[in-house]
C-alpha cells in the first residue's frame, strides 16, 4: 500500500474518497509517506557516515533521495511549517541535522505526522511536545548508555545551538575516514542497520514493525477518521502516540 | 575448506551441476563467476578471498553426455584480509571480480580483485618434476656433505598432474575507493580497474605505475552526487571503453582524444518517463552492470528493474528494454527499507549476442531472446535440478488469481538472489551463482 502510494500518481487513484475530503486526506498521507521515507533515509545516512568506509554508491543514492525530498518539501512549503514548529531555527540544513538526524526516526515520524494536524488544536501541540521530549530523553539515555562513543560525532545531548552537523557535512564525512571505534560496532551496514534502528527508535518491544508498516497504520488511521470530528481524531492520534511511547 | 558435492550437469533442456559447499558460511558466498575465453575453464571468487577454477570434462566417446561437466581444477587463496593502518581500516578479502587474460601459452592467467588490490595469477600444470639433485634429497632437505660421493645429473621424471597457482603481479595502492570492475584490454597488454570515483589504466607487467584515465571526484565531496558503478573495454577497439554511473547514464570514452578521459566521446541516457516518477527513480535507474556485446556493436546495462540494450550509434535511448521483475515496482519502499534496492545484479550475453541473461530474487534468473522477444524465468534450486532434468519455466503472478505453479510476489524470498551469472563464450552453457551454490546448466544434448 505504502510502496505504491509513494507515487503521487497512484495516490490519486488510491484515495478514492468523496469530494470534500479528498484533498484533505490525500495530502497528509502523501506527506506522511514522504516523511517516513525521509526519516528512513536519514537513519541510513547517519549509519553510512558512522562507517569508516561506507558503500559510496549506496550513500550517494540515499543522499540524493534526501536532497530530492528536501527540495520537494521546500517547494510545497512543508519545510517551513516544520521549521516554524520546531526549535525556531531557520536554516534548512541545520534543521535536517539537529531535528531529524539526531532524533530517532519514529519519533520524528510522529512529530511530523502530528504537525499536519497541529492547526486543529494547540492543546494537542503541547501534548505532542511533551511526548516527544519524554521520548527524546528516553532515547538519549539509552543511546548514551549503549553506545557512548558512537555519538561522538553527533550526540543528541549536545547543545543544539552548537550543533552544526549539516547534511552537507555528512556528505563530507563520506570522505573523511574517521578512525573511530565505531567500525567494531558496525562492520556491516546491512545487519547493523536494524540493530541501531532498534536503539535509535527506542521501540525495543516493537522492532519487527518497519517504517512502512508504522506508516500504513498511520495512514489507515488517518483515512478512517473524518475531518469533521477533530476531537476524536486527535484522541486517536494521541492514543497512537501513547502506544508508540509505551512500546 | 570447501567440500564440493556434485550432481550430474545438464540448461533450457538443461543440465545442471550444483557445486556447493555443504558447510555454508559467509566466506563461502560466491561473489563472482567468469568463463575463460575458450570456455574450458570457469573461475569463481568468494567472500573468503578464494578462487576456485573448474575445468570442463574432455569429450569421451563412450560417455558423450558427460561433456559439459565441470570439475574442480584448482583452488587457491587469492586475497587475505588486510588492515590499513593509516586509515585504521579493514580491507575485506572478498573477490569482487575475476577476468581471464586470453591464453598465450600453456599457462592460464587471470586477474582477481578485492576492494583495493588487483592480482595477476598464473595457473599452470606440472606433470614432471626434477629429480636427482646433488645437494638435496628427494624431499628437498639438504644432504649431509659426507654422504655425497658421486656427482649426478638431475633429470625430469613424470609425476601426477599438479595444478599450481602463483601470484605473478600485485597491483596495489592505486585505489582510494572500492574497486567495482576490472577489464582486460583487447591489446592484451593493458587492463583497467574502476572504483567509485576513478578509473586507472595498468600495464599487465608493471605494478608500480598506473595511469588515471577517469576521475569524477569533485574537489568538494559535498558536491558528490554520482559514482562510477561499472566499466569495460571495447572487445575489439583498444582505445575505447565505457563506464556506467549511479545516475543511470553510460559514457563512452576514447583514449586517443586525451590521456585523461574526463570528457566523454558519447553519452547514453534515456529521458525519464514522467509517469513512472517516484522518489526511488534515481536509485532504480542506477546501473549495476555494463557489458559490451561480443560484436562490439551494442552495450547492455542492468539497472534495478530492467536490462537495456544500447546501440553504440544511438545515444538518446536504448534500442531494447527488457523488464526483469517489474512486479517489484510496487515493493520499492520495502526493498529500500531492507536495502535490497541496492543489490548489484550483473548481466551477460550469450556467445552470439542473441540472448541475454540476468538474475533476480528467489533464486530466479531470466533470459531474453532478442530476436523472438521471448523470455523465460528459470529457477536455480536443488529440488528442481535433478540431473539432466529440464528446468521448468517459473512464473510470478501479479495480483489477481494465482494459478497452479505460479508464485505470488509476496512469497518471493529476497534473501535468495542471483547476482552473478556467466555464459560460455561459444556454447549454451550457463552458470549461475546462488549464494554458496554454483549451478551449471547446459542446453539439451542431442
Amino acid at each position: 500500500m505504502f510502496a505504491r502510494g509513494i507515487k503521487r500518481k497512484c495516490f490519486d487513484g488510491e484515495d478514492e474518497v468523496d469530494g470534500s475530503l479528498a484533498g484533505f486526506k490525500a495530502i497528509p498521507s502523501y506527506n506522511l509517506q514522504r516523511q517516513s521515507l525521509l526519516d528512513m533515509s536519514l537513519v541510513k545516512l547517519q549509519l553510512c557516515h558512522m562507517l569508516v568506509e561506507p558503500n559510496l554508491c549506496r550513500s550517494v543514492l540515499i543522499a540524493n533521495t534526501v536532497r530530492q525530498i528536501q527540495e520537494e518539501m521546500t517547494q510545497d512549503g512543508t519545510w517551513q511549517i516544520i521549521n516554524a514548529q520546531s526549535t525556531g531555527q531557520t536554516s534548512l540544513d541545520r534543521l535536517v541535522s539537529t531535528d531529524i538526524l539526531c532524533r530517532s526516526s519514529k519519533e520524528q515520524g510522529e512529530g511530523k505526522f502530528i504537525s499536519g494536524y497541529s492547526s486543529f488544536s494547540t492543546d494537542f501541540e503541547e501534548t505532542r511536545s511533551q511526548d516527544i521530549s519524554e521520548l527524546s530523553t528516553v532515547t538519549s539515555v539509552q543511546t548514551s548508555r549503549n553506545m557512548q562513543n558512537l555519538w561522538e560525532m553527533g550526540s543528541p545531548q549536545d547543545n543544539k545551538g552548537n550543533f552544526q552537523k549539516s547534511l552537507d557535512q555528512i556528505f563530507e564525512t563520506l570522505e573523511n575516514k574517521n578512525p573511530n571505534s565505531v567500525e567494531d560496532l558496525f562492520s556491516d551496514v546491512d545487519t547493523s542497520y536494524y540493530d541501531l534502528d532498534t536503539v535509535l527508535t527506542g521501540m525495543m518491544g516493537n522492532t519487527k514493525m518497519g517504517h512502512c508498516e508504522v506508516l500504513e497504520n498511520f495512514s489507515s488511521q488517518a483515512t478512517t477518521n473524518s475531518s469533521s470530528n477533530c476531537k476524536t481524531e486527535l484522541n486517536e492520534i494521541d492514543h497512537i502516540v501513547e502506544i508508540l511511547v509505551e512500546s | 575448506m570447501k567440500c564440493f558435492s556434485r550432481y550430474l550437469p545438464y540448461i533450457f533442456r538443461p543440465t545442471n551441476t550444483i557445486l556447493s559447499s555443504s558447510c555454508h558460511t559467509e566466506a563461502d558466498i560466491i561473489s563472482t563467476v567468469e568463463f575463460n575465453p575458450t570456455g574450458e575453464l570457469l573461475a569463481t571468487g568468494d567472500k573468503g578471498g578464494r578462487v576456485v577454477i573448474f575445468q570442463r570434462e574432455q569429450e569421451s566417446k563412450n560417455q558423450p553426455h558427460r561433456r559439459g561437466e565441470y570439475n574442480v581444477y584448482s583452488t587457491f587463496q587469492s586475497h587475505e584480509p588486510e588492515f590499513d593502518y593509516l586509515k585504521s581500516l579493514e580491507i575485506e578479502e572478498k573477490i569482487n571480480k575475476i577476468r581471464w587474460i586470453p591464453q598465450q601459452n600453456a599457462a592460464y592467467f587471470l586477474l582477481s580483485t578485492n576492494d583495493k588490490t588487483v592480482k595477476l595469477w598464473k595457473v599452470s600444470e606440472r606433470d614432471k618434476r626434477p629429480e636427482g639433485y646433488n645437494l638435496k634429497d628427494e624431499d628437498g632437505r639438504l644432504r649431509d656433505p659426507c654422504t655425497i660421493t658421486t656427482l649426478r645429473v638431475p633429470a625430469f621424471r613424470p609425476m601426477d598432474l599438479m595444478v599450481e597457482a602463483t601470484p605473478r603481479r600485485v597491483f596495489s595502492n592505486a585505489h582510494t575507493y572500492h574497486i567495482n570492475s576490472i577489464s582486460v584490454n583487447s591489446d592484451y597488454e593493458t587492463y583497467m580497474s574502476a572504483d567509485d570515483l576513478r578509473i586507472n589504466l595498468w600495464n599487465l607487467e608493471i605494478t608500480n605505475r598506473s595511469f588515471n584515465i577517469v576521475d569524477i571526484k569533485p574537489a568538494n565531496m559535498e558536491e558528490l552526487t554520482e559514482v562510477i558503478t561499472a566499466a569495460e573495454f571495447h572487445p575489439h577497439h583498444c582505445n575505447t571503453f565505457v563506464y556506467s554511473s549511479s545516475k543511470g547514464t553510460i559514457r563512452l570514452c576514447d583514449m586517443r582524444s586525451s590521456a585523461l578521459c574526463d570528457q566523454h566521446a558519447k553519452f547514453f541516457e534515456e529521458p525519464e518517463d514522467p509517469s513512472n516518477r517516484s522518489f526511488f527513480s534515481e536509485i532504480i535507474s542506477s546501473i549495476s552492470d555494463v557489458k559490451f556485446s561480443h560484436s562490439g556493436k551494442y552495450i547492455m546495462t542492468r539497472d534495478y528493474l530492467t536490462i537495456k540494450v544500447w546501440d553504440l550509434n544511438m545515444e538518446n535511448r536504448p534500442v531494447e528494454t527488457y523488464q526483469v521483475h517489474d512486479y517489484l515496482r510496487s515493493k520499492l519502499c520495502s526493498l529500500y527499507e531492507n536495502d535490497c534496492i541496492f543489490d548489484k545484479f550483473e548481466c551477460v550475453w550469450n556467445g552470439s549476442d542473441s540472448v541475454i541473461m540476468t538474475g533476480s530474487y528467489n533464486n530466479f534468473f531470466r533470459m531474453f531472446d532478442r530476436n523472438t522477444k521471448r523470455d523465460v524465468t528459470l529457477e536455480a534450486s536443488r529440488e528442481n535440478s535433478k540431473p539432466r532434468a529440464i528446468l521448468k519455466p517459473r512464473k510470478v503472478c501479479v495480483g489477481g488469481k494465482r494459478r497452479k505453479d505460479e508464485i505470488s510476489v509476496d512469497s518471493l524470498d529476497f534473501s535468495k538472489k542471483i547476482l552473478h551469472t556467466a555464459w560460455h563464450p561459444s556454447e549454451n552453457i550457463i552458470t549461475v551463482a546462488a549464494t554458496n551454490n554454483l549451478y551449471i546448466f547446459q542446453d539439451k544434448v542431442n
